[in-house]
């Protein structure tokens, strides 16, 4: 009988500690899947947030490290510079990657690292129980925007696809979403695509993944897919914004 | 070989070189620039990589990457930029990744200034960051001792899996002095741990998250096992005078060579004075010092920061001769300065 799904090599196997419904298994897997496909799983090194997604370690079958709070593509530039060979990325949420690693990403990303970075965007901080992050919508209410997000009192969501996107140093920007089959087909689209652009020495590549919280946002994971919709994808809107060809 | 007249930063720079490691990423501050600036021109000649990073943090944690890798990697900076590189230092503790931090000091706190000064010995050997955790912490002396000690750092920092600071003072870095340039080193220390790609082994993990009780107060206790075995084996000290010394000066780094130019004129005036010159910092050398009560009848501490240092004098001691305490801020003292600081002592003590 022919094989039609199997589990990818690159991932564990390991059960999960995501809430149901949430986000990064889909992504886990999405990021498995191409490190199979290309066949990179045993020259890949990839980088841990802190966030929900430190425990990644566990779930990917490579050559793993946990970083600190926002620093994992000064990390990754550590490994690459070293192991100019090797395929590294880094797998990082909305706290992580656009608050207080801020810094780290957009100097890496002008510097055009040849490292992908997977930027898992949910509005929210997960891990810490639903706080405000530089991604949460207005109006959205989070535990430390109990009003909502007001413009005049929290300033406005960053869109980090279109801010590295005109960087020199970026070679592959792309925003995409897991809300639908079709949607997660196309994101795993962008995830090769970042890999095949750091294979080809070509730059910078970050993918900006929107995915869901239903924990936090207080929902089910029917009705999480939808508000991601209905509302996140209007403010961050989907498609490839920098593709530098070899 | 003949000497060559060198830069105390321009050495310690070379002295990397020589002890093999190809990686530096660090961040202008003064007084240490020159460390960067010369690796800078230095390391693209032997095919490394020198990269000015946005940050401290990006630094320390570039340098976590490359250890993690499995390179010698290096960065250097000076008080305030190694107060931000502290978080990076705690993670390297706990990962137990190898690499070399120098921290040419000046004075503090806040942005102080950048005259002379040994004020970062608490953040050097007291944790610095968050956690249980140590660094190793060596105190050269001249700028032959920047050379050597880079080449003694990088391998303690191999043979421990441990971050090895050196820190000196701001002029120790500034000053030229002859150096005898050393032999390359081409020991290398294995290192199977490192996340270099998985290719014919299992995935390896670098990682400082300790969830379980037992595991994270394990993985404590592992690393302590390991100071253990550090300050058993590693405590470095050069001692002067100190067999029938009756007042033994206590003092590091630059600061030692001016003491012991006052301890030799002392002594022409009858004093029984002797110097312990802890080299290691941490592990600091208190054997060396408790000998001494074999006839030390009291113990001066001489620093270039308000009195840190002479927290561990006592310890070694533990209550069996008082301790004095000599210090400056900014300035490297005259010998004449510290001659008549250590006469003050004696005489205080009773030994003149």
């Amino acid at each position: 009988m022919k094989k039609v799904f199997v589990k990818p090599v690159s991932l564990t196997g390991k059960q999960w500690h995501y809430c149901p419904g949430c986000g990064h298994g889909i992504i886990h897997r999405l990021v498995a899947e191409c490190m199979d496909e290309l066949d990179i799983r045993e020259k890949t090194i990839g980088i841990c947030p802190v966030g929900c997604g430190v425990l990644a370690y566990e779930y990917f079958n490579c050559d793993m490290l946990e970083a600190a709070h926002g620093r994992a593509p000064a990390v990754g530039t550590g490994l690459k510079r070293v192991l100019k060979d090797r395929i590294i990325f880094t797998y990082q949420g909305d706290g992580d990657l656009a608050s207080i690693g801020m810094a780290e990403i957009v100097h890496a990303a002008s510097r055009g690292e040849k490292i992908s970075v997977f930027f898992i965007n949910n509005t929210v901080y997960g891990m810490t129980g639903g706080q405000m992050a530089p991604t949460t919508l207005l109006g959205q209410v989070t535990t430390t925007s109990p009003y909502g997000r007001d413009k005049d009192r929290e300033g406005y969501p960053i869109r980090i696809a279109e801010m590295l996107a005109p960087f020199e140093g970026t070679a592959y920007v792309s925003r995409v979403a897991i809300n639908t089959p079709a949607n997660v087909a196309r994101a795993k689209k962008a995830v090769k695509k970042a890999f095949e652009t750091q294979m080809q020495g070509l730059g910078f590549s970050l993918v900006e993944i929107l995915s869901t919280c239903p924990t936090n946002w207080g929902m089910g994971p029917v009705e999480a897919m939808k508000w991601l919709e209905s509302n996140m994808i209007p403010y961050y809107p989907l498609g490839d914004l920098k593709v530098k060809e070899g | 070989m003949a000497k060559v007249l060198m830069k105390g930063n321009e050495a310690l720079g070379e002295g990397a070189v020589i002890a093999g490691c190809r990686y530096f990423f660090g961040y202008p501050i003064t007084p240490q620039s020159e460390v960067a600036e010369y690796l800078a021109r230095r390391l693209p000649q032997v095919e490394g990589v020198f990269l000015q990073a946005e940050s401290e943090l990006a630094a320390i944690n570039m340098v976590y990457g490359g250890a993690a890798a499995g390179a010698r990697v290096m960065t250097g900076s000076s008080g305030p930029g190694i107060s931000l590189k502290q978080e990076g230092i705690s993670f390297i503790a706990e990962a137990e990744l190898p690499c070399v931090i120098a921290n040419i000091s000046r004075g503090g706190p806040g942005l102080g200034g950048i005259q002379p000064a040994q004020s970062d010995y608490f953040q050097a050997c007291k944790g610095g960051g968050h956690g249980d955790y140590h660094l190793m912490v060596l105190a050269p002396s001249s700028v032959q001792e920047m050379m050597d000690f880079a080449l003694l750092a990088f391998d303690l920092a191999d043979k421990y899996r441990t971050p090895v600071m050196i820190m000196s003072e701001g002029m120790l870095g500034q000053m030229m002095e002859p150096v005898e340039v050393r032999e390359p080193v081409t020991e290398q220390y294995a290192k199977p741990w490192a996340t270099n790609g998985c290719a014919g082994r299992k995935p390896n993990i670098v990682n400082t998250l300790h969830l379980g009780v037992e595991e994270l107060e394990e993985r404590n206790r592992h690393l302590f096992r390991k100071y253990a075995e550090i300050q058993a084996r590693e405590k470095r000290a050069e001692t002067m005078l100190t067999k029938d010394a009756e007042l033994v000066v206590v003092a590091f780094g630059l600061l030692s060579r001016v003491v012991k130019k006052a301890v030799i004129e002392a002594r022409k005036k009858g004093i029984k004075v002797g110097l312990v010159r802890p080299v290691t910092l941490w592990p600091f050398p208190d054997e060396h010092i408790r000998e001494c009560l074999e006839t030390a009848k009291m113990f001066l501490s001489i620093e270039i920061n308000m009195g840190q240092m002479i927290e561990d004098v006592r310890l070694a001691v533990n209550g069996q001769a008082p301790v004095e305490f000599y210090g400056r801020i900014g300035v490297v003292p005259s010998p004449r300065e510290v001659e008549e600081a250590i006469m003050a002592a004696a005489e205080k003590g009773g030994l003149v």
